[in-house]
């Protein structure tokens, strides 16, 4: 059983197919990146999963429970931290928390909540009406009531847009921890090394489909490699490795290298050619490459249907 | 019903309670100066029902207008708030059901319609003499009345995608309504044919039940009253809970 499962989810808005086919297993404890360009449908099926959209067909399931079906404990496994930052300015930080964990019928509920306030260094504002904190601790919030419930499974939906260094460090270190122990955690994200560095599976969306679904290993080595970057002292490239290298925007040649024996290599024939090199670097799989390179298949694919 | 029920009850109770300058204080001073306004006017009045000064008659009626004015501002005004914030996800992601949001915005709203209407009643105690009313009545039609309302209140809530959407619907529905229903004269002494269209106006009963719970007379009988606008309140509920259960502009 998976953590999150969805079977050929279709949604219509209007003129746009938000989810056209969707299917996707998510397994327990993994911690999934569901990454796509803005409109490519993540939002859309993170609210179907949350029961806030009906899909118009296909089934969503919360370890194993069907959202719609058996929304009261398919929601009581799920915590979402939606999108936009939402409050109530009616009431403080504490308020808020205790109010959500109401709404799930959970009284004494003042440990957690404690402990949640602590995590989230949201401590000395337990008592501050929510109008008065910042952006950043405002999501803080939205997080901590996301979590009220311990949900086994937490989808967080860019929760570091707009959000400074510090807190996400603090984000990601938490977040961290509650998957070691066990959570299962669905992120979306436009920061995709954030994506790269924590995420051990990534699915990638595109006008309501999922175009790539592998690990981030297997991603990165099919569609990213290693590349020599050098930038030279008032001279070309030798047309050998000039054939197989592209000029970066910034005026380096990026050579591209599988090993270190290749990374050797490259530099012996810069040698031999006389090449001055100024500067030089060893550049890693990027999954930003991996995704430009993924979308741009898409269109292409789209391109060929129309 | 879950407990998730309780904690929505308490936080919408909660809501006005913060603001009650806005919520019961000035509610209780408008329908005060409409007292104060229409008694001056009409003092030379001929009595509403034998033994029953116009001043006296007055007193229900507003009690009830604000009531009813009140228990719809509630629900409705917390249901726009929450959705054009989008602090409503909170709750709709929750596992609370239909029943349960029903019942907790409703009964949040009599909650503060009977706030409301106790203050205007006691607050013009002392100014005009007023029998001891009929507690059950009284209950009753306080309950009916402001339940038709809070349950009018939820639809528009949900329905509203902008506030002046709601204010139209204030102003259209809930406002003719009201004025219309005998708040300001006994409907006996109106023409017949607006005699006749009052008693299409499920207000009309709520207000005029609550006479009678003071008075022991009122234009209709009040088993009559309370039938009907038992009935509208009835069918009203379900209709909102069949809006809630099918997630009517809520759940997309």
């Amino acid at each position: 059983m998976g953590a999150v499962e969805v079977r050929e989810a279709r949604k219509r808005f209007g003129a746009v197919q938000a989810l056209d086919g969707v299917s996707l297993t998510v397994g327990e404890g993994e911690f999934f990146a569901l990454l796509g360009p803005n409109g490519a449908g993540k939002t859309t099926l993170i609210s179907a999963l949350g029961g806030l959209v009906r899909t118009d067909s296909g089934t969503l399931r919360v370890m194993g429970r069907d959202v719609v079906s058996e929304y009261d404990a398919a929601r009581r496994l799920l915590g979402i931290v939606p999108q936009e930052i939402v409050f109530d300015p009616f009431f403080s930080v504490r308020e808020t928390l205790e109010l959500q964990s109401g709404y799930f019928g959970l009284r004494d509920n003042g440990a957690w909540i404690d402990e949640l306030l602590g995590r989230l260094a949201l401590g000395s504002k337990a008592d501050a009406n929510m109008r008065s904190l910042s952006g950043g601790m405002k999501r803080r919030v939205m997080v901590a009531q996301a979590l009220v419930h311990r949900p086994p499974v937490i989808v967080l939906d860019e929760p570091t847009a707009g959000v400074d260094v510090e807190l996400r460090q603090t984000l990601w270190q938490f977040v961290r921890e509650l998957n070691a122990a066990g959570h299962t955690i669905l992120l979306t994200t436009h920061y995709l090394e954030e994506a790269q560095a924590l995420c051990s599976r990534i699915a990638m969306m595109k006008a309501g489909r999922i175009v790539a679904l592998d690990s981030t290993s297997r991603l990165l080595a099919a569609f990213s490699e290693r590349v020599l970057r050098v930038k030279l002292d008032g001279c070309g490239l030798p047309a050998d490795l000039a054939a197989q290298a592209t000029v970066d925007v910034d005026g380096w040649h990026r050579i591209p290298v599988g090993g270190a024996a290749q990374v050797e290599s490259a530099l012996a024939r810069l040698r031999e050619a006389g090449a001055r090199v100024s500067h030089l670097e060893v550049a890693e799989p990027e999954l930003e490459e991996v995704f430009v390179k993924i979308m741009a298949r898409g269109e292409a694919a789209t391109g060929a249907l129309a | 019903m879950t407990a998730g029920f309780r904690t929505l009850f308490r936080k919408e109770v909660l809501r006005f309670w913060k603001v009650s300058f806005q919520t019961v204080a000035a509610p209780v001073l408008s329908a005060l100066l409409y007292l104060v306004i229409f008694s001056h006017a009409l003092a030379g009045h001929v009595e509403a029902y034998p033994g029953v000064g116009y001043v006296q008659f007055l007193v229900p009626g507003l009690a009830m207008m604000s009531m009813l004015q009140n228990a719809f501002a509630n629900a409705s005004s917390s249901i726009i708030q929450s959705k054009i914030t989008g602090n409503i996800v909170f709750i709709l992601l929750a596992p609370l059901t239909p029943g349960d949001l029903f019942a907790a915005y409703l009964l949040a709203a009599v909650v503060r319609a009977v706030v409301v209407g106790a203050g205007v009643v006691l607050a013009v105690a002392w100014l005009v003499p007023l029998p001891p009313p009929n507690i059950l009545w009284l209950a009753a039609f306080a309950f009916v009345g402001s339940g038709i309302l809070g349950a009018l209140g939820i639809v528009a809530g949900i329905w509203a995608e902008k506030f002046d959407q709601l204010a139209a619907f204030q102003n259209f529905v809930v406002m003719p309504l009201t004025f219309l229903a005998g708040v300001f004269y006994s409907v006996q002494s109106l023409p017949p044919f607006w005699q006749a269209a009052s008693h299409f106006n499920p207000f009309f009963y709520a207000i005029d039940g609550f006479r009678y719970a003071f008075f022991g007379q009122a234009d209709v009988s009040p088993w009559t009253s309370l039938a009907i606008a038992g009935a509208a309140f009835c069918a009203l509920s379900w209709s909102t809970l069949r809006l809630l259960q099918r997630g009517y502009k809520l759940r997309h």
